[in-house]
């Protein structure tokens, strides 16, 4: 999957509203079953990022940094591929 | 994607270690700390985000004085890099004309929620689009008195439960509401009049623009800027997060409805074409 | 324009009769004022023509606002940027600005306000503010358009020393009469720096300014504001004010008077005029004028109670001063009321019993009524 961009995401800040989820638009986002020290679930990244702010911008807790990578990568949607 | 539960993770804790440049980060532009004690899903920083990155973009910040009324919002008046005044309840547009009159480079700022401006005080963002005052007012639109708890406000739509109207709003007992920047746009002093959202990407790409926009028409002079931007309340809704986009959409969207009402620099840079 | 203009003044120099209004007028630009908003309201709204008229001139602001409320919001705003500023109107009108009043103060912000009292001398909203909290202001009476011209200008200058607002009372008689008048901007000495004042420039820095009636102090967690603090240092900030200022007062005739009569304002006038007038007779009264009503005289007024046997309170109202002249007395002397409402049929406050005949009648009460 090609992935132009990526995330860190700032898990303790977030509050599990879920606007990242929708907003992002090819769907790479999706909430984990971790809890943070506050109880509220987090998102997790899958490959495809594209690196386009959605999810930063509508964050209401200013959860996300994100990047744009200088050579996009191609990374594994296979689980077995995982290192 | 079909199976979620065996994508392979990205690591997210640290900066990439391949070549990436920073494009978005934490703490907005002109914001101080972004931790707050606002809801889950709260609209409102995400609208004081897009005013403070438009600030930046535009390099304003050292121009600014931003003056805030009381709502949740102000949770932000003492947590933004640029200058702040404090308002009462409503009255944040008398304030800013005193500002600006005495202090006519700077660019002055209001921000306010529906339950400030439309309810406590109509007359005075009315009073200031008639003079014309070379301010931007920004309306946060969530339909409720979010930090009393809830309350009605004049913009709630019919058949919106709150607080003060259980059983949703009637308009036999608690009348219609009130579409302020409908309102703001028959005043000939108004310079720019939009209203926008933040309940999507998209939504939120229009706010930003409508919010430069309006920066703008106060740096021609060309009459008052209003901004009304509806945002998310799922407390006050009492819907939950993930709802709360949707209800914004069909319940406060479809009376209060987007759009660019008035814009003068268009209407002058149609006629000169 | 710039905030701080270098002071200027548009009076003409030398004596001039001037009515009331429009010496106050003078008087303010002469002290530097620059921004002025108001609403109209009889009798405040002569100062606003004024003021409408000569501001411009100067490089200044004159609004008339759409209500009282929108009135003390600009005038907020402009002081907020550092630019000397009033507003004012009747004690009716300044009952709508109160909730503004109550937080400008709070948010420490120098301003000076009017009241052309209507129908009764407003002693109590004047010195005990008729807003919520734990405020006060500076509040200075004038008795005639002479002393205005100065008190106005006094105002000014404490409001910039104390970054608090401080209140010039007055009335129909001080608006609308006319007295040959000096406006001659007055040097107080420097005021310090507005370095709270803002501009704009500060933002993007790291450390951009806050006026806020919340005031600066962090929660814990650096969310959010810290209130207790905040009113703990206005709380501060206010005994200072109330030791720092002088307290001040006219007095006649008192070391060997038997009745006091004390009065502020326009009947001051009256009762000193009238206080003449019997030790022209012989009778022993003697008057106490408070200039100052917040710092109240309470030593003065209390040194000449100790000597008398009886102290009368003379005011336009139904017994407002009286408290503080009781509490001031503590039991030296028994207080009278010899005061009232006093209205004629416009109900503006041009009152009946302003006429010395009728003071002296009503001191002569006292005088024969006395053990």
């Amino acid at each position: 999957m090609l992935t132009r961009g990526t995330l860190v995401i700032d898990v303790e800040a977030c509050k599990g509203c879920e606007l990242c989820i929708d907003a992002c638009p090819p769907r790479v986002l999706t909430m984990g079953t971790d809890v943070n020290a506050r109880g509220y679930r987090f998102p997790v990244l899958a490959p495809g990022c594209t690196g386009c702010k959605a999810c930063s911008q509508i964050c209401p807790d200013f959860v996300f940094q994100v990047y744009k990578y200088e050579t996009p990568l191609e990374l594994s949607t296979r689980r077995e591929d995982l290192s | 994607m079909s199976d979620r539960s065996r994508i392979p993770l990205v690591p997210t804790g640290t900066p990439p270690s391949q070549p990436a440049r920073l494009v978005d980060d934490f703490t907005p532009a002109l914001v101080d700390v972004g931790a707050h004690h606002l809801c889950p899903g709260c609209g409102e920083p995400i609208a004081i985000r897009s005013l403070g990155e438009a600030i930046d973009e535009m390099a304003l910040a050292q121009r600014t004085i931003a003056v805030f009324g009381i709502g949740c919002y102000t949770a932000f008046s003492n947590n933004l890099d640029v200058e702040v005044l404090q308002a009462l309840h409503g009255r944040a547009p008398s304030v800013a004309t005193g500002v600006k009159r005495c202090r006519p480079d700077s660019l002055v700022v209001t921000v306010q929620g529906d339950g400030d401006m439309v309810s406590e005080g109509l007359q005075e963002v009315l009073h200031a689009a008639a003079r014309g005052e070379s301010i931007t007012c920004v309306m946060l639109n969530n339909g409720v008195f979010g930090e009393t708890g809830g309350h009605m406000t004049a913009t709630t739509v019919l058949g919106q439960r709150t607080k003060t109207s259980l059983e949703g709003r009637d308009p036999a007992t608690h009348g219609r509401p009130i579409l302020l920047a409908d309102l703001v746009a028959r005043l000939d002093g108004a310079g720019f009049v939009a209203r926008c959202a933040v309940n999507s990407a998209g939504e939120l790409a229009r706010t930003h623009r409508a919010l430069r926009r309006a920066l703008e028409t106060q740096l021609a002079g060309a009459g008052l800027s209003f901004v009304e931007i509806l945002t998310m309340c799922p407390t006050g809704w009492f819907v939950e997060t993930t709802e709360a986009p949707r209800y914004l959409a069909e319940n406060l969207g479809s009376v209060h409805r987007a759009g660019v009402l008035k814009d003068v620099l268009a209407e002058t840079d149609a006629a000169m074409r | 324009m710039s905030a701080i203009a270098a002071p200027a003044t548009t009076s003409v120099p030398g004596r001039h009769l001037l009515q009331g209004s429009e010496a106050i007028a003078e008087a303010m630009v002469a002290a530097g004022c620059r921004f002025f908003a108001g609403y109209p309201m009889t009798p405040f709204t002569e100062v606003l023509e004024e003021m409408a008229k000569k501001l411009p001139t100067v490089g200044g602001v004159c609004m008339n606002a759409e209500s009282e409320l929108e009135a003390i919001g600009m005038a907020w705003g402009a002081a907020a940027t550092g630019t000397p500023s009033a507003t004012g109107s009747t004690g009716q009108g300044l009952s709508l600005m109160q909730e503004s009043l109550a937080e400008i103060t709070l948010a420490r912000l120098p301003l000076v306000v009017l009241n052309m009292a209507r129908a009764q001398g407003d002693y109590w909203q004047a010195t005990r503010g008729g807003g919520h909290g734990d405020y006060r202001h500076l509040v200075l009476a004038p008795v005639d358009v002479t002393e205005a011209v100065e008190l106005v200008q006094r105002a000014f200058h404490l409001a910039e020393v104390w970054r608090n607002p401080v209140l010039v009372l007055g009335d129909y008689y001080l608006a609308h009469t006319a007295r040959a008048v000096d406006i001659t901007p007055v040097d107080y000495g420097p005021r310090p720096p507005r370095d709270w004042a803002l501009s704009g420039a500060t933002g993007g820095s790291g450390a951009a300014k806050l006026v806020s009636f919340l005031g600066s102090a962090k929660q814990g967690d650096g969310v959010g504001y810290d209130l207790a603090v905040h009113y703990a240092a206005c709380a501060d900030h206010t005994e200072a004010m109330l030791r720092g200022v002088p307290p001040e007062a006219e007095e006649g005739y008192v070391e060997d008077a038997d009745v006091v009569v004390v009065a502020f304002g326009t009947p001051g006038a009256y009762v000193r005029a009238a206080v003449r007038s019997l030790r022209a007779d012989g009778v022993r009264v003697g008057w106490v004028r408070p200039v100052t009503l917040v710092p109240f005289p309470s030593d003065i007024v209390a040194a000449a109670a100790r000597r008398a046997s009886v102290v009368a309170v003379f005011e336009n109202n139904a017994g407002q001063m009286l408290d503080d002249v009781r509490l001031a007395v503590l039991g030296e002397a028994p207080v009278e009321f010899i005061g009232g409402l006093s209205l004629d049929a416009s109900g503006f406050g041009i009152a009946p019993m302003l006429d010395v005949s009728e003071v002296r009648r009503r001191i002569l009460d006292v005088v024969g009524r006395r053990p």
